[in-house]
């Protein structure tokens, strides 16, 4: 994608505004539109995947990091109802596969595949790489400031957490490794709000609570409901066979709470205020990529299905799933001719002349992350999928 | 050349085995899965079937078999509830998989089409999923008119539990 202004589309409904790559339509292939701008190369890719997006959220300003499945991180800043875009990073030499913006000490952390990472600092209004000596030897796969932003956690495919912290004395940003117990890939990571504790979904069906303790840079921490002795790699949950892959995991806005969202189409929260106990949710629709804790009961949660989904948990035994986010269109049934009636009918033993998904999204959302609002009640909400469409949603609590 | 370069006897072996890092399931303790019972599906006599169908031709019996139809219907609900305990998920043990899917085989075609729908209905989430693990391992055996029966059983286990009781199908390490 190489335009450098994105259009916010409305669509008519008060949910979202849809943000697409403007450009005429050229073509349409058979999982998504396929834009291209008067002025850029010819893209060879028609599927667009946004994979990693974060927000830096001010009164004054509102910018954007996105990398559209490629080793470059596009950032955008709002304008009115554009979004320009102003830099590109492009250190890295391997598809970026996590960013993260802190917002508070304005610094973007990048991960790509590459086995690197790199913290960006703004200098004079360009974006300067730090290189981050993460020792891993297989790609990095997340990565997630803490609350405080003073470390970072990265998920990788060597099966290996690396906790990043900045060394003052030698000017260099420094990891330690978190190994025990992990016997597979790294695919998702969320801090706890105390900014110890760490909790990592990964693809050895496993969920599991660490401590990232660091010595040199921070207090020891309060006892918490997930344990009291916690020197840095304790082990202090470890949630077996959750069914499938974990995609995503989330801390509740006080912490007491872990919901994950795994591959066998099943949501799980774990509270620790009870006794660590499990509530898995089963439901009857693909699998959730990506969950988000949006207020103390309530769950956002959106995958393969195209749609976000909101759940409530209420206490152990008590998880349910509250209704779907997304308001679909009033299908225009305009006059279909009986030979188009006939056609459609021989072709897709169907008579409906729907071409696409009665949904905003028109192909999986990848990841779910927070525009507004406070961690105990977000306002605002982004999703971004496979379809290259960036949507902001509004939760009305 | 020395003679050891001509050999490739070394393409033979499977160098994942001897990676330290390989990833090995958990192995529970299976060995005392064996299954549902057949002792106690003998119970609901099945097999009494065919000795009605070669004693109904007679007149004076039909109203006999009326009762005993319904009687059998609900014994079928019961059947399936018998057969779904027990699932043999985590024994290694080939024949009591194969012997678990074969009962739980048996019970599923003697069900009427009109019954199916009911029979599904009376099962809890977990029941579903269990029942769809069965019905996809009895599609990868195809036998006379298994298929028929099973794909009748799916449209309707399918609009209870709904896609994400096949992705689990399709997810779960160990399955029946």
């Amino acid at each position: 994608m190489h335009s450098s202004k994105w259009q916010a589309r409305t669509s008519g409904r008060a949910v979202g505004e849809v943000y697409y790559p403007v450009g005429p339509v050229v073509g349409r292939c058979c999982r998504g539109v396929y834009r291209r701008t008067h002025d850029s190369r010819h893209v060879d890719r028609c599927l667009l995947q946004l994979i990693a997006i974060s927000w830096m959220g001010t009164a004054a300003r509102e910018e954007l990091a996105v990398s559209p499945n490629n080793n470059v991180v596009c950032i955008y800043q709002k304008n009115g109802k554009e979004w320009d875009k102003t830099q590109e990073l492009t250190e890295h030499s391997g598809r970026i596969t996590g960013i993260d913006w802190a917002p508070e000490s304005n610094r973007i952390v990048t991960c790509a595949s590459d086995r690197n990472a790199y913290v960006w600092s703004l200098k004079d209004g360009v974006w300067k790489p730090t290189l981050v000596l993460v020792r891993i030897n297989r790609a990095a796969t997340c990565v997630k400031w803490s609350p405080l932003e003073n470390k970072f956690a990265l998920g990788s495919a060597a099966r290996l957490i690396s906790v990043c912290y900045f060394e003052k004395e030698n000017d260099w940003w420094l990891s330690k490794h978190i190994k025990k117990a992990i016997r597979s890939t790294v695919l998702s990571l969320d801090w706890h709000p105390n900014n110890v504790l760490l909790a990592a979904g990964s693809s050895d069906l496993d969920c599991r609570v660490f401590s990232a303790y660091i010595k040199d840079i921070e207090d020891k921490p309060g006892p918490t409901a997930w344990g009291a002795k916690m020197p840095f790699g304790e082990l202090l949950l470890e949630q077996r066979d959750c069914g499938g892959w974990v995609h995503s995991v989330s801390f509740s806005p006080s912490g007491e709470q872990l919901a994950l969202v795994t591959h066998s189409s099943s949501l799980v929260v774990v509270d620790a205020a009870h006794g660590k106990e499990a509530t898995p949710l089963t439901t009857d629709r693909l699998p959730l990529m990506s969950v988000l804790y949006v207020s103390p009961t309530e769950i956002v949660a959106a995958g393969h299905d195209c749609v976000p989904y909101q759940f409530s948990y209420q206490g152990p035994g008590r998880l349910s799933f509250v209704k779907k986010l997304d308001i679909p269109k009033q299908a225009s049934k305009g006059s279909m001719s009986a030979m188009q009636h006939f056609r459609n009918l021989d072709k897709r033993a169907t008579d409906d002349d729907m071409n696409d998904l009665n949904a905003l999204h028109q192909n999986s959302i990848t990841q779910l992350r927070v525009y507004s609002g406070e961690r105990a009640r977000i306002e605002k909400y982004s999703s971004v999928s496979l379809d290259g469409a960036m949507v902001v949603w509004e939760f009305k609590h | 050349m020395s003679k050891n370069t001509v050999s490739d006897r070394f393409r033979r072996v499977d160098v994942d085995e001897y990676d330290e890092n390989k990833f090995v399931d958990e192995e529970d303790g299976g060995e005392n899965q064996l299954g549902p019972d057949e002792a106690e599906l003998a119970r609901f006599s099945l097999c009494r079937t065919w000795d009605l169908e070669a004693v109904a031709s007679r007149p004076v019996l039909h109203t006999f078999q009326r009762c005993l139809d319904d009687q059998w219907g609900r014994n079928l609900m019961e059947a399936l509830q018998a057969v779904l305990k027990n699932p043999p998920i985590n024994t290694k043990n080939q024949n009591v998989k194969e012997r678990a899917e074969g009962l739980v085989l048996k019970v599923l075609s003697s069900f009427k089409s009109s019954d199916i729908e009911k029979g599904v209905q009376s099962l809890d989430k977990n029941g579903v999923d269990l029942l769809m693990k069965y019905i996809y391992k009895g599609f990868e055996r195809p036998s006379e008119n298994s298929s028929a029966v099973l794909l009748q059983w799916h449209e309707k286990a399918l609009s209870a539990g709904g896609v994400g009781c096949i992705v689990r199908v399709l997810t779960a390490r160990k399955t029946v």
